[in-house]
């Protein structure tokens, strides 16, 4: 048993992604003491909502991502519509127009990648529904370099592909859990003092 | 054995040196750039060439100039689209030109213009208003490559049915097609809408202002660049804007944090266009 301590989490989403952020942000604590960053594939001109949405489900702090954003613990960064959103080694956000990445922008692998440069193994990466193999050479990033990956179980997803793509890059995952258990398991790997 | 953090700080040494590099050996200054997205880059640039760690890319950088070349293509994003953000052009045609139609003379200025599709897009909306002979408009990047392409006004003609439906929701009411020229798997712009536009080689870190411009455009370039950069290029537009002007930026892009807000008042309630206080 080791104490693991760990600053902050990434999720990646696509499609099925509004329903499974709902039940996991509905489940995190009230308390829950580390920032949450969110990559959800979206329509490119769709208008930035979802936060303001999902807002309305947890207790936490949902908000859409801004450049330079300092990143707070008990907070949601949801990345906007049509930007690559990035994490900076002194955990600020940038966002940037670069190309897509997998056909996506935003896309989650960029998010992975920079979180581990900015978190290294006090990172926990979430891979949950999706119709795309976006997220899976990022989660395979995370996993080498001693951070925590969890991804939803296929069963349990709207769309399985994702899920599925992740877990065969990584082979194997620190968990595959059902949706309904993501958040439960992030309240408990959070919490103080508690070892893996 | 390294540890992770130490190969972390090992490869930012090495960037870091890389950009230093860069701004003695050619005067291109990226330290301050955003370093995610710098960092992405180099390293993507570093997968696409045979050179095999960022330190022998700095010895090419040093001895060969078509690979430094070649590395600045990588380094400057030039993705841009006609009537990027729509509903940014109907502001720009509804609530912008007709102030500026009241000048005798009209100057504007797109820096970062990329490939110049932001700037045909501007010369379109300035012709249908019917004020375009009276507009002297600069269009600058620092990236001579995509310059010579914003001069040719080419458009890939997979693109025209975007660009179309981008058009027409910016408000255009008439023909997009009336405004190329459809060849065989390109487009070019028609050069009426090239006659008043002048493309410069221009630096936003380290070139100077221009004059008595009654419009800047720059979006999508300042989000690339650190709390310390955006403040020195926002007074280089304050300096080059006539009183009255406005300052256009990207969606995502904000002023709030530059010495220069109290200069400015917001001008369009949803898109990031401010004018400069008489
Ligand atoms: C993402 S493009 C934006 C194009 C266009 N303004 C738009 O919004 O569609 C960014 C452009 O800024 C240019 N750029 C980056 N750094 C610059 C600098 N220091 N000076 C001038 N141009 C710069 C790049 O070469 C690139 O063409």
């Amino acid at each position: 048993m080791k104490d693991r301590h760990f600053s902050c989490v990434v999720i990646g989403v696509s499609a099925g992604g509004l329903n499974a952020l709902t039940v996991i942000f509905h489940g995190l604590s009230a308390d829950f003491p580390i920032p949450v960053v969110v990559v959800q594939h979206e329509k490119s001109d769709s208008e930035d909502l979802l936060a303001e949405l999902l807002n309305y489900k947890t207790d936490l702090c949902v908000k859409t991502a801004e450049e330079k954003d300092t990143i707070e613990g008990g907070v949601i960064y949801i990345c906007p519509a049509n930007y690559h959103l990035l994490i900076e080694e002194n955990r600020t956000l940038s966002l940037s127009v670069d190309p897509r990445v997998n056909h996506a922008r935003p896309s989650i692998d960029v998010l992975f990648e920079t979180a581990v440069s900015a978190y290294g193994k006090e990172l926990i990466a979430v891979i949950l529904t999706g119709a795309s193999s976006d997220g899976s050479t990022g989660l395979r990033q995370v996993m080498d370099n001693d951070g925590y990956a969890i991804v939803q179980d296929p069963a349990t997803a709207y769309s399985r592909i994702m899920p599925e793509a992740a877990i065969k890059a990584c082979r194997f995952p620190d968990e595959i859990v059902p949706l309904e258990e993501v958040s439960a398991r992030l309240n408990d790997l959070c919490r103080k003092g508690y070892s893996l | 054995m390294i540890s992770g953090n130490e190969e972390r700080d090992n490869e930012n040494l090495e960037i870091n040196l890389l950009i230093r590099a860069v701004k003695e050996k050619y005067g291109y200054d990226f330290s301050g750039y955003s370093r995610a997205s710098l960092k992405r880059r180099i390293k993507k640039s570093l997968s696409e060439s045979d050179a095999d760690s960022i330190s022998s890319m700095i010895h090419r950088i040093i001895y060969e100039k078509e690979y430094f070349h070649n590395l600045l293509l990588n380094l400057s994003i030039n993705v841009t689209e006609m009537f990027r953000d729509p509903g940014f052009f109907r502001s720009i045609r509804d609530e912008v030109i007709p102030v500026l139609a009241e000048l005798a003379s009209i100057r504007i200025w797109h820096a970062g213009c990329s490939t110049g599709e932001e700037v045909y897009s501007m010369a379109i909306l300035l012709k249908e208003a019917g004020i375009y002979n009276k507009c002297q408009i600069f269009a600058t990047d620092f990236n001579q490559v995509v310059l010579e392409k914003a001069k040719e006004g080419i458009l890939p003609i997979g693109n025209l049915k975007e660009s179309t439906r981008n058009y027409q929701k910016s408000g255009g009411r008439g023909s997009f097609a009336d405004w190329y020229t459809a060849r065989y798997d390109f487009a070019v712009m028609k050069s009426v809408l090239r006659k008043n536009i002048l493309f410069a080689d221009h630096n936003l870190v380290s070139d100077e202002v221009f004059s008595q411009v009654d419009l800047v455009m720059c979006r999508n370039v300042l989000i690339y660049f650190d709390r310390p950069l955006q403040n020195r290029v926002f007074k280089l537009f304050s300096n080059s804007l006539s009183h009255g002007g406005f300052l256009a930026i990207g969606s995502k892009e904000t002023i709030h944090f530059s010495s220069i807000t109290d200069e400015f008042e917001k001008f369009s309630t949803k898109q990031k266009i401010f004018r400069k206080k008489i």
